[in-house]
């Protein structure tokens, strides 16, 4: 049989089949090693999955679209290091479903951005960005100190993210795990039996949003913006060492 | 007039009109929200405070409904069209082809409802909630299905090539769908869930999605429409169709590489976005090999240029399409990927793919197409220099701005004083931009009045064409009643 092009004109099975074929191959190549490749996360100390209030605070991130103006990638270059510190690894966002690296900077990077500003100026600055930067363009989001945190579902969607692989605890046995990767204190906010206890302590432990008689939205998101970037120590790390993963 | 009554009978042209209609409907709507978000960056109080149109809440609304609403109709409406033409066939299955208009209206909105209520995944022109992307899938198999089934039936042994391309944009748009949003919900009656993949993993994910859809959706199908419309309109025969397949199957092939150029310099490992880049720039040559053979098409009618509005919109478009796939390579070298990165550069990159190729042909194509459904012509053909001129004013004024914007920030931001330091603050960048947001923000209102132009002058042609298929049943009637008597 004479191979040409028309037989795959004639033949409309021939030309799905084949059309699969040439549009897989790109996908399989660049994603599938992403898993099997060790060195794509960089082993590193510090790194835990969010706890409770934090990860409603990254619900309310993701719900305002925030990734829309702000991203959380910083870049191996003298001037995103001068301007928001050290550049984001593989591993800071290796629990983060679905991941929040962002494309368009309208806004700063905000990849380092815990700890940074006070409590007090993120809640100031969410609820009117003008008062504390004039020029700013961002929205004000005042809805964040009226609305209370709704947590009712917080065991739920904590098992949902067990379920894609963030290692939250349901028995004794992945509570020991955690205590044993994370140390005790982490491995506790991780037990989906005590979520919404550790939601609420959390939410007192410290004035977030000013009031601490109410548990708002904006506590959640400032908890959230607040540990962004703030998990590795780099100090106990040589530059040398993350450059081996590259 | 008898040809044409024949042809009503023989194909299913009521599915491609409402389309074709809900394509114009929105696209108006998308456009609107584009600008608005457009004029909110430049003078931010028009967010007013209200969650439901703050910036971050309607960007998604903006992009689902110009790619998915605007896009996605065309294209169900031009390829619903072309493939029983080419065919010469009906439409495989009427229920089903309803199926997928009911089912793809109703997904875009109830996602843009749901954007501006909170209810979005997080993940660029993926936003749609789970259960949403189950009714997507299930309306993407159905078109599947009526496509290659209407195929089957074709009365000449070879599939046309804009066929190709359609299928090759339905079997892609199906796989990156699936893949990029297998997530586990929360709950049966919880609107959120959460993706299957996490951080690095799941950005390659979905720039291979995100880059794709670019591709595939606003590319591959765009050049089916090219590959029919063109050649109709011109009159003439495909330039070259040796070519054609030479770059079918190139761009199906390249394409699925090119995502990890988005991850340039981020924590995705140097291998992948490397390899990304390198796909990016072969790409160039299929692009442009789709653009030559459109535009090589005309070679010995450029007279056409001339005296018809359509071809000039249709030729305007490919001119785009060379111009932005030309760009696109550039932006993928990884230095000036550290420039351009993060920046109105991207934005403005992709309106002149969006409203240049995609938007421009699909307009093109909807003059051509609109008076042969309806069976008449055109109301107004002036009003298509005017629409041609208020658009392509409008993108002008959009990319440019885009590009000061955006390389300006780009520069500011890596620029250092004599000591070492940074020698501007972030907001400084941000005060920097405001000029240049504003004129992308009149750009857009050019771009959206000539949509405004489009719709009227739609809205009196389909209103002529009832005008006068009423007359002419009345005198029928008239005639009927005469012989009876």
């Amino acid at each position: 049989m004479k191979l040409s092009h028309e037989s795959i004109e004639i033949n409309s099975g021939l030309m799905i089949a084949l059309t699969l074929v040439a549009i897989s191959i790109g996908g399989l190549v660049e994603i599938v090693p992403l898993y099997f490749i060790q060195d794509t996360i960089e082993k590193v100390e510090g790194i835990r999955p969010y706890t409770p209030l934090e990860q409603r605070g990254r619900d309310i991130y993701i719900r305002e679209g925030c990734y829309t103006c702000h991203s959380q990638m910083i870049r191996p270059f003298r001037d995103e290091h001068m301007r928001y510190g050290h550049y984001s690894l593989a591993a800071e966002s290796k629990y983060d479903h679905p991941f929040q690296w962002g494309s368009k900077r309208t806004g700063p990077d905000l990849a380092r951005v815990g700890r940074k500003y006070s409590n007090a100026w993120h809640t100031q600055h969410l609820n009117n960005p003008r008062e504390v930067v004039p020029e700013s363009i961002m929205p004000n989001y005042p809805w964040l100190l009226e609305h209370e945190l709704d947590y009712s579902d917080i065991a739920d969607r904590m098992r949902a993210l067990k379920m894609v692989g963030v290692p939250y605890s349901e028995t004794e046995e992945e509570y020991l795990a955690n205590v044993e990767q994370f140390g005790e204190a982490v491995a506790a906010q991780l037990d989906i039996h005590d979520a919404e206890r550790n939601l609420l302590m959390q939410g007192q432990a410290e004035n977030w949003d000013g009031d601490r008689t109410r548990l708002t939205e904006m506590d959640a998101l400032v908890a959230y913006l607040q540990v962004l970037g703030t998990m590795v120590d780099f100090g106990k790390y040589d530059e040398g060492y993350f450059a081996e993963f590259r | 007039m008898v040809q044409s009554a024949a042809a009503t009978a023989q194909y299913n042209y009521d599915i491609v009109k409402k389309f074709a209609i809900m394509a114009l409907v929105w696209g108006l709507l998308g456009m609107s929200a584009g600008t608005y978000i457009a004029a909110e960056l430049a003078f931010p109080f028009l967010n007013f405070d209200i969650a439901a149109i703050t910036f971050g809440r309607l960007r998604p609304v903006h992009t689902t409904l110009v790619i998915f609403g605007f896009g996605g109709s065309a294209l169900f409406a031009t390829s619903y069209y072309v493939v029983q033409r080419t065919s010469q066939a009906r439409l495989a299955s009427d229920w089903m082809a309803n199926f997928t208009f009911w089912g793809w209206q109703l997904s875009v909105l109830l996602g843009v409802i749901g954007y501006m209520n909170g209810i979005t995944e997080g993940k660029e022109y993926a936003e749609f909630p789970w259960y949403i992307d189950l009714l997507i899938a299930v309306t993407w198999v159905m078109y599947f299905l009526v496509f290659i089934l209407t195929l089957r039936r074709r009365s000449q042994p070879h599939i046309y090539v804009a066929n190709w391309f359609y299928l090759a944009f339905i079997l892609a748009t199906a796989i990156l769908h699936i893949f990029r949003n297998l997530s586990v919900p929360v709950g049966l009656f919880n609107p959120t869930s959460y993706s299957l993949y996490s951080g690095v993993q799941d950005a390659m994910v979905q720039w291979w999605y995100g880059h794709n859809a670019v591709g595939f959706f606003l590319t591959a199908a765009f050049l089916g429409m090219m590959y029919y419309f063109v050649p109709k309109q011109a009159g003439r025969p495909i330039y070259s169709y040796r070519l054609s397949i030479i770059h079918f199957w190139a761009l199906s092939f390249m394409y699925m590489w090119v995502g990890g150029h988005h991850l340039h310099w981020t924590a995705l490992p140097d291998w992948a976005s490397s390899l990304a880049a390198a796909f990016s720039i072969m790409l160039l040559l299929p692009s442009w090999g789709g653009m030559i053979n459109g535009i090589m098409t005309l070679s010995g009618a450029w007279d056409k240029l001339r005296t018809d509005p359509i071809m000039l919109f249709l030729i305007t478009a490919l001119s785009f399409y060379g111009m932005s796939t030309f760009e696109g390579p550039m932006m993928s070298l990884k230095s000036v990927n550290a420039l351009s990165h993060y920046t109105d550069w991207t934005i403005g990159h992709v309106h002149s793919g969006a409203l240049g190729w995609v938007a421009m042909i699909s307009f093109g194509s909807f003059y051509h197409l609109i008076p042969r459904l309806w069976e008449t012509r055109l109301y107004s053909v002036q009003l298509v220099y005017v629409h041609f001129w208020l658009a392509t004013i409008g993108i002008v004024l959009y990319i440019a701005s885009m590009w000061v914007s955006g390389i300006g920030q780009g520069l500011m931001l890596r620029a250092f004083d004599d000591y070492g330091n940074l020698a501007y603050t972030f907001i400084e960048s941000v005060v920097f931009m405001h000029w240049p947001l504003v004129v992308r923000m009149i750009g857009g209102m050019f771009f959206v009045s000539g949509v405004l132009v489009m719709g009227f002058n739609v809205l009196m042609t389909v209103r002529n064409a009832k005008r006068e298929q009423a007359a002419m049943e009345a005198k029928i009637a008239a005639k009927m009643a005469k012989a009876v008597i």
